[in-house]
């Protein structure tokens, strides 16, 4: 090890101020970085490692917070002492940084050049000319394909991973010495995220800086980073290099990150099961209008002609990137979305149904949705929120009734039903999935559509929530219809798979002969990505 | 478990149901008068901790609520009395005069004559201003010959002795001294009715009005912006065009228009301009509806089953609230205002009707008596001073970003 280290954090900690209040979210983290290396910090969310990257570069949100000790050593500056003006000239050209989410990171209203060649311009490019060969350059680098088209494109015309890419080619433009990435990757499609973190690991490699790369991923970590820190209610409780962090893990938590992997088997395929529902050649077409009139030229097909069945007991897994129609999918299946094609449901035809015929189903049939902080209203106290559905599928019952059923709902997703009158900020989000799936339950449906239901949560509590559904099934013999793009938690639940791209079945069958042996190349590029994180070169993927 | 413990890892204990165990449904919490989600107790507290807005707040109330009781604190009639052994309230009922030996259809409880015979059999309790909105004080006093005062009479404290000794006094000597004269705390208005009480009926029918005004445009604004954002479509397109050309509407002078057709009157008036200022909040509803019918949990009680009505009641509406409650005291200070212009312009209520705007009016037309025209100004400005601040406390109560220190 050199004498002085890249970047020297010593003894940091980050305070938080709401009223009167203080929280601690850090807590006296010290961790060093040499020049070329990869730091991981992992934890999960709420553990501090986000505050500690952004105090960094002092982009918290002073003067809401503090940090009562600490100091963070950049280059042998403390950067905590640092006046503005030395900060902004840090900021963008010696350290820089990507955060999660592409879309709201990059300027809506400025094209892609303007905002590449701002962060040249801001520390020293000039010349029209020579910027914009810079940027060309720049997104080359990053992999964007006939860069000189893509100058003029605005975000939104930019697919997830190419903004991500965007993003990065910014974070580059003036070559930085520290590159701190924020989970990069975990808004992104599976497929996508192998990209880009191959694209990470070769700029690093190529340019030579150090990276502290943020994630709850322990997969990634494995595959990017040469040491690792991990995090637990904002402090460090172990350290190392990545190899033996990863064989003689230490420390209680990080041997329970460890083996917080969805594991479990499905039942397996079962076709003499009674059927649930059918859907038969499903087509959700959007029309596209266009001109005064408002006349239709054309569809966008989101589901093209999907045939599902889904039967008792058994989960159906659908499987794709974002994009193909997953969604789309079950929300036409619960007859929440205009569709056409015959839908079966408990022997009956529902396609046709009208909203008020349709009511007396809906018990039979519910979801759940990926995010837990969008899907339960913040005004309302658990118990009101999982006997919604209660009080219009089953009015008869005495307001005691109705929370007996609520605290049985809430005692059967593991949940403690003397929590039932407190509202869902309180509650962690693998919690709020809980409470999400008792709303669910609370109906005694026989048919679940799980959306991405772990897709927002912490790898250890997604593995909580896959043991608990698959519990749930067993118990009460339910039908789901499982969407996700991470094929490691389908593989702990799905017992058949459909695989859809563009609205189209690509590949259906059982679980067990699709995981075994993919046949398209489609598939098997998602499973590369999902199980090894290897990016996928032959362009059956999206970008 | 301990909620607030974000381990995630620490095993959940799993209470299993067991169906014929005792109830797991916990007791009712102690349900209190007010019955606050926490967010709405944070709101709450953040109002509190916004001083100006908070005082505000409870000067209007005060000035308000005393408003309300506009009979018992400035008439012309004693709020009870006592009369051969019989309890009368003067306030409430209309007692002819011959009850007390006159023969007018309504007493004047003012006469010396009437207020000698009911002090010599029983007694009589005043409100402490002895004067009604359209009380005249005759008892003014009048001045020299060479220095005549009359109506509008400045406020009695700027009389000197000399000059209240050509006034009477309530029973109808000369007086000694300003002492011994009815005080007009703030002067009388060109017709010598007090100012004290023309502005305490005035403030109230300002505001009575702003309120009424403001609650049911509201009303209507929230309803059709629900309707449109909800459901969209053909109906939000037409909708929205019809308020674009409605909006555009040369507002007051339609209003002048219909003012000078119609009888004026306080519904009347509230009906006219109830015409265009539904349409302040319909654009910031609609807003919030279109925004919040693709949360998830919307969709989520779609699933459930809940009917159009339910879902917007339940949970549409309370997101609509916090736009419309913050903006609410600016629509209130609005509608007072729009009062206020009319009654200025002699459009307004009808004539003889305390109003602030007419007390401006007044304070126009007698610009040698700036007690008119003063009193009328910082009554209005000290009103739209204490909405705007407790607009602005709620408003960044709702704010969620705000962070307070």
């Amino acid at each position: 090890m050199s004498a002085e280290p890249l970047l020297d954090v010593r003894n940091l900690s980050v305070a938080f101020r709401s009223g009167q209040n203080e929280t601690l979210a850090v807590d006296g983290v010290s961790f060093r970085l040499e020049r070329g290396r990869t730091l991981a910090l992992v934890g999960e969310s709420g553990s501090g490692k986000s505050a500690t990257a952004l105090s960094i570069v002092r982009l918290l949100p002073y003067p809401a917070a503090l940090h009562p000790s600490g100091e963070i050593l950049f280059k042998g500056d403390d950067l905590l002492k640092a006046n503005a003006a030395k900060l902004q000239s840090v900021r963008g050209a010696d350290i820089t940084m990507v955060f999660q989410e592409p879309m709201t990171s990059l300027n809506p209203l400025h094209t892609v050049e303007r905002q590449i060649a701002e962060m040249l311009r801001l520390h020293g490019a000039r010349g029209a000319a020579a910027v914009r060969a810079l940027v060309i350059a720049l997104l080359e680098e990053v992999g964007i394909p006939s860069p000189e088209t893509r100058l003029d494109s605005y975000p939104h015309q930019l697919s997830g991973g190419q903004r991500q890419r965007v993003m990065i080619a910014m974070a580059l433009a003036n070559r930085p010495d520290l590159f701190i990435a924020d989970e990069p990757t975990t808004a992104l499609d599976v497929t996508v995220q192998a990209q880009i973190l191959k694209l990470l690991k070769d700029l690093q490699a190529k340019l030579g800086m150090a990276m502290l790369f943020i994630t709850h991923d322990l997969g990634i970590v494995r595959r990017i980073a040469d040491e690792v820190a991990v995090m637990q209610r904002g402090k460090i409780v172990e350290a190392g290099p990545v190899g033996s962090v990863f064989e003689r893990p230490q420390h209680r938590y990080t041997r329970a990150l460890l083996a917080a992997e969805p594991k479990g088997a499905p039942p397996p395929a079962d076709a003499t099961a009674p059927t649930v529902v059918t859907a038969d050649n499903l087509r959700v077409w959007f029309p596209i209008k266009r001109g005064f009139l408002r006349r239709t030229v054309g569809y966008i097909k989101a589901v093209d002609g999907v045939s599902v069945t889904v039967r008792e007991g058994q989960t159906l897994g659908v499987v794709g990137e974002s994009g193909s129609g997953k969604t789309t999918l079950a929300l036409a299946i619960l007859r929440l979305i205009r569709s056409q094609g015959p839908i079966v449901f408990l022997g009956q035809r529902v396609d046709g149904l009208r909203w008020k015929a349709m009511r007396p189903l809906r018990r039979d049939m519910q979801i759940v949705f990926q995010d837990p902080y969008g899907s339960l209203s913040p005004r309302l106290s658990v118990a009101e929120i999982v006997e919604e559905g209660l009080s219009v599928q089953n009015r008869g019952l005495s307001y005691a009734a109705r929370r007996e059923v609520v605290a049985r709902a809430l005692a059967d997703t593991g949940l403690d039903p003397r929590d039932m009158d407190r509202y869902p900020h309180e509650f962690s989000g693998g919690q709020r999935q809980r409470i999400a799936v008792a709303r669910a339950m609370a109906l005694e449906p026989k048919f679940v559509v799980l959306d991405e239901p772990t897709s927002a949560l912490d790898m250890s509590v997604q593995a909580q929530i896959v043991d608990l559904l698959r519990d749930l099934q067993k118990r009460h013999g339910l039908a789901y219809l499982f969407i996700s793009h991470d094929l490691k938690v389908v593989r702990a639940l799905a017992s058949d798979i459909i695989v859809l791209r563009q609205g189209k079945i690509v590949e259906a069958g059982t679980a067990a002969e699709i995981f075994h042996e993919p046949r398209t190349d489609y598939t098997k590029a998602l499973f590369s990505a999902a199980f090894r994180l290897e990016a996928d070169v032959s362009g059956v993927v999206s970008q | 478990m301990t909620v607030t413990s974000r381990t995630g890892l620490a095993p959940e204990p799993a209470v299993l149901p067991a169906p014929d165990r005792a109830p797991l449904a916990p007791p009712l919490p102690h349900k209190r008068l007010l019955n606050l989600s926490p967010i709405n107790q944070r709101r709450l507290a953040n109002f509190k901790r916004n001083k100006r807005g908070y005082w505000s707040f409870w000067i209007f109330m005060v000035l308000f609520v005393a408003s309300l009781f506009a009979e018992f604190i400035a008439n012309d009639r004693p709020i009870i009395a006592s009369y051969k052994g019989e309890i009368l309230f003067p306030v409430f009922v209309d007692y002819p005069e011959d009850k007390f030996g006159g023969f007018l259809a309504q007493t004047d409880y003012r006469d010396p004559f009437v207020a000698d015979e009911i002090n010599a059999h029983g007694w009589m309790i005043w409100p402490p201003v002895r004067f009604s909105y359209n009380t005249i004080n005759r008892d003014l006093p009048q001045g020299t010959a060479e220095k005549k005062l009359g109506a509008p009479a400045a406020p009695t404290w700027l009389l000197t002795d000399e000059e209240c000794r050509t006034g009477r006094t309530p029973d109808g000597k000369t007086p000694g001294s300003c002492r011994d004269i009815e005080w007009n705390w703030l002067g009388t208005d060109d017709q010598a009715r007090d100012l004290v009480a023309r502005l305490i009926y005035g403030f109230r029918i300002s505001v009575l009005f702003g309120l009424i005004l403001a609650g049911i445009s509201s009303m209507i604004g929230v309803a059709a912006g629900a309707v449109q954002g909800y459901f969209g479509g053909w109906l939000d397109l037409i909708f929205q065009r019809f308020i674009e050309i409605w909006s555009s509407l040369p507002q007051l002078y339609i209003l002048i228009i219909l003012a000078g057709i119609l009888v004026p009157g306080f519904f009347m008036l509230l009906g006219i301009m109830l015409l265009f200022s539904w349409v302040t909040l319909v654009h910031l509803v609609r807003a919030e509806f279109l925004r919040a019918r693709n949360f998830e949990y919307v969709t989520a009680a779609r699933a459930l089953g809940l009917s159009n009505a339910k879902i917007i009641f339940k949970h549409l509406l309370p997101n609509a609230m916090v736009a419309t409650l913050t903006f609410l005291p600016f629509v209130l200070n609005g509608s007072i205002e729009t009062l206020t212009a009319l009654d200025y312009l002699g459009l307004g209520m009808p004539p003889g009707s305390a109003s602030l705007g007419e007390i401006l009016l007044q304070g126009k037309t007698n610009l040698q008596a700036p007690w008119l025209g003063l009193t009328g100004f910082f009554t209005i400005a000290i009103l739209l001073s204490l909405m705007v601040f407790i607009g602005e406390a709620a408003r960044d109560a709702f704010d969620q970003r705000k962070i307070y220190r």
